[in-house]
């Protein structure tokens, strides 16, 4: 097998993504004495999170768009050192495309390398940590496919790989914690934010005072964003949305109406802010189809995604099949990290120290806190006209959705999949498949993407063959 | 979803099967409700291909249902909306050597006595037919009448055209029987009152058959399909290796694959189908994806470059003479079956349709229903 570890027997254990969860929980393992593959589809640890300046940009000083640096630079020395001391199998632009069980043991399929270098890799393990992450959340809007709109976390991106921006006057719009991140970063790289439009109230916090109020460090952060935005004189405009972008080329204003309850658009109160770019993001949703396609079970959330169900020391539903971070709910990197180390000491036999267990308890509470507040309200289907695409990928219109829903009997998002081709393109669902929900009147549905990424048919055909 | 008018007849499942009935039944003058669980196309139909194949079938009386199906779906193409998809696309099976195309050969003169076009290619005309086909094969036959739908619309479009008052997402809990035997059924949101009840549940026709307390042997029979990413539109016809015929007949438990390659509108290729009896088994078979592969990059060695972007699975509503179940039951006056119909329920649809009409109507059937007799698995079919 092409890049596996050299030692005959499986490692102990494999870790899909170096983010946050995959990294901290790697070097942990490895620290209890573990042999650890970690395997990652990205060129560099660090996940969407610690995203890394691409090498030849000359950025001297990433950490400076970073909050918490130092938390991800101990520990990328610490793999480094385990990979030297072959505790660790460090595997970058490898792509799991899935998950199998093989024996008592298991087996990931990857494509590994890109262009001319890519081969299939065939990856063995007696235990699995999936650290998957999550994708951004998108509503669509009319508008939303004109160039120059990007994700909050796709500008949050660019900026910390390619130290680019999205524009020079950049309307940052959605809902979630991520958005004063984001505006704070794009203020701070030289743009100009003329708004940050948030769909929900701040006010929605206040059912969650308890949990806010355990955790005096995430309420620095936000504090710290806020006031950076003040300071740059950043209009903040809460439960208010952008309802349409406008623009031939690219985006050059767009509508912004101030929203009821459940995020319906108050008539009388839309109005054009000019701009060049948008960014816009609604909080993000766990990547689960590694594990799903395992069979674990999953769980509804507070901010109206599905994650993992997983058990106190990370266990899913499958056994031999445990999971961190973002993929057993939304809640960031510091909690990530902490559900790395408790899934290794866990999957080492050890017992977890409850110092982490109690950290791990306050910052869920927080993060469903969170959630809550920023769930999107029914109403915003209400933004869509019958012409606005909603698959990008296949180009399928709201109208078309809402033919397959009222006229053709499809009740859920796979029934409108298979009527209109939403969700079968590249992407394959995950930029629609929450807006198609929505309008199919059905909660979210678990992942179904038996491949988790495209394989190159010859990978496919050159599998070796079972029973010889 | 009105109840004004008493019904005639209540339809469980709302496939392509059922749907099929529906519009027949309704166009019969019979008043007509559809039931099912999910959402229309939520079985099988929605995990199949569309395949409207008569190429792959035996003289007998599948393909003479199947050839009743052809003609009948070239008539719905003309008055169901275009999203449908027909597509008289055309089949061709290539044969590896002379020993396999001899077989097709025999295969395909009891077919031409049944009324089937076959016309036999030889290497060359198969590059013609075929341009990116590996060299290898010796010759083939090309099945003018094989043909293409989209199964999810085809049946939603079915559904809509019948007028039927439909019921999804309405679990059937019960059949309602009387002294003269069935009085409806009994669903999650109440009761549907009607001297028929038609099992067009598919894969899941077994329950339905266990809730009227009969038998029916209905099993699922797994298969896969890849989907690559939307390429050139170069593959013309439903491409397949003889061996592929051999695969369908068979009744063994174990992995068979031969893929079938065909283009979409749309651009992506289809490689279906593997079949295995493994129960409703939804984890991913590594095994099943390499063999079709496989075979498809030997068919057509473009493919080895495309990306495969998903991959689907579907169970297959497998009885153990592969012949499907139609007609009324013996053991329960007003209950008739329309499942079992394995790989082939999209292209047999209209004509079960037709056959079900018929018996709910009294009316003379185009064919004979009897090799499709529900009670022919019971040990006592007179029952």
């Amino acid at each position: 097998m092409p890049s596996s570890a050299s030692d005959t027997a499986p490692p102990d254990l494999a870790i899909v993504g170096a983010g946050p969860a995959g990294l901290a929980a790697a070097v942990t393992a490895a620290g209890l004495g573990l042999r650890v593959t970690l395997v990652d589809a990205g060129e560099r640890p660090g996940g969407q999170y610690y995203r890394h300046p691409a090498p030849g940009l000359g950025a001297e000083r990433p950490e400076a768009l970073h909050h918490g640096w130092s938390a991800f630079a101990e520990r990328e020395a610490a793999l480094r050192a385990h990979e030297e001391a072959g505790r660790i199998t460090y595997l970058p632009a490898h792509h799991v495309w899935a998950v199998v069980p093989d024996g008592d043991a298991w087996t990931l399929h990857a494509v590994a390398g890109t262009g001319p270098d890519e081969a299939a890799a065939a990856l063995h393990a007696r235990a699995v940590l999936l650290a998957t992450g999550s994708y951004e959340r998108q509503l669509p809007f009319p508008g939303w496919t004109l160039p120059a709109v990007v994700g909050a976390g796709g500008a949050q991106a660019m900026l910390k790989s390619g130290l680019v921006l999205p524009g020079k006057r950049v309307v940052v719009a959605g809902s979630g914690p991520l958005l004063l991140a984001v505006a704070g970063s794009l203020a701070a790289a030289g743009a100009r934010v003329p708004a940050v439009v948030e769909a929900a109230a701040y006010s929605a916090y206040a059912g969650h005072l308890p949990a806010l109020l355990r955790n005096p460090g995430k309420l620095g952060e936000a504090a710290t964003y806020g006031s950076a935005l003040l300071r740059r004189h950043i209009r903040l405009l809460t439960r208010h949305a952008v309802t349409e972008a406008h623009g031939t080329d690219r985006v050059e204003a767009v509508t912004v109406a101030r929203l009821d309850r459940d995020w319906r658009p108050l008539p009388g109160t839309a109005r054009r802010i000019p701009c060049d770019a948008l960014a816009v993001g609604h909080g993000l949703v766990p990547q689960l189809e590694l594990a799903t396609g395992l069979g674990c079970a999953t769980r509804p959330t507070a901010d109206g995604t599905l994650a993992l169900a997983l058990d106190a020391e990370q266990r899913t539903s499958v056994a031999g099949i445990w999971s961190a971070g973002e993929t057993g709910g939304i809640g960031g990197a510091q909690l990530a990290l902490l559900e790395g180390e408790i899934a290794a000491h866990a999957i080492a036999g050890r017992t977890v120290p409850a110092a982490l267990a109690r950290r791990r308890a306050r910052l869920r509470a927080f993060a469903a806190a969170m959630g809550a507040a920023h769930r999107p309200g029914d109403g915003w289907t209400g933004w869509l006209r019958d012409d606005t695409d909603v698959c990008r990928c296949e180009e399928v219109t709201a109208g078309r959705i809402r033919e397959a829903v009222d006229e053709l009997g499809a009740r859920d998002a796979r029934t409108v999949k298979l009527l209109t081709r939403s969700g079968m393109g590249w992407c394959q669902g995950r930029m629609c498949g929450p807006a198609v929900a929505a309008l199919a009147g059905d909660g979210p549905a678990p992942d179904r993407r038996p491949l988790s990424c495209p394989v190159p048919l010859r990978h496919l055909a050159q599998l070796p063959p079972a029973d010889g | 979803m009105s109840k004004r008018h008493p019904l005639d007849v209540v339809i469980i499942g709302a496939g392509v099967v059922g749907a099929a009935i529906a519009y027949y039944a309704a166009r019969a003058g019979l008043s007509v409700a559809v039931v099912d669980r999910g959402p229309v196309a939520g079985g099988t139909t929605g995990a199949g291909e569309g395949n409207l194949l008569v190429s792959d079938k035996e003289a007998g009386p599948e393909l003479d249902l199947a050839l009743l199906s052809a003609g009948l779906w070239r008539e719905l193409a003309a008055v169901l909306p275009h999203e449908i998809e027909y597509e008289a696309k055309g089949g061709l099976v290539v044969a590896p050597d002379e020993a396999s195309l001899g077989a097709l050969r025999d295969f395909a003169e009891g077919q031409r006595a049944a009324g089937v076009e076959a016309v036999e290619a030889g290497a060359d005309q198969l590059r013609e037919l075929e341009p990116h086909l590996a060299p290898g094969p010796v010759g083939g036959f090309l099945y003018p009448q094989d043909a293409q739908v989209q199964p999810a619309q085809a049946a939603a479009r079915l559904l809509a055209a019948s007028g039927a008052s439909v019921h999804l997402g309405e679990e059937v809990t019960g059949i309602l029987t009387g002294p003269g035997g069935v009085r409806g059924v009994r669903t999650r949101g109440g009761e549907l009152l009607a001297p028929a009840v038609v099992n067009a549940a598919g894969t899941w026709g077994g329950r339905i058959a266990e809730l009227a307390g009969v038998s029916l042997p209905v099993l699922p029979r797994r298969g896969f399909v890849l989907v690559t990413e939307p390429l050139p539109r170069v593959v013309r016809h439903k491409v397949y290796a003889a061996d592929y015929i051999a695969d369908v007949a068979s009744g063994s438990a174990a992995l068979q694959s031969s893929a079938v390659v065909e283009g979409t509108p749309a651009g992506p290729v289809l490689i279906g189908a593997t079949r295995e009896r493994v129960g409703f088994d939804r984890s991913l078979s590594v095994e099943a994806l390499r063999r079709l592969a496989a075979q498809a990059a030997a068919l057509f060695p473009f493919l080895a470059d495309a990306r495969v972007l998903r991959t689907y699975h579907g169970f297959r509503p497998y009885l153990p003479d592969h012949l499907p179940a139609i007609g009324p039951d013996p053991r329960l006056p007003g209950l008739l079956h329309a499942c079992g119909h394995e790989g082939a329920g999209i292209g047999l649809a209209p004509a079960t349709g037709v056959l079900i009409a018929a018996a709910l109507t009294g009316a003379r059937p185009p064919l004979s229903a009897d090799p499709f007799r529900p009670a022919r698995f019971a040990a006592d079919p007179a029952g």
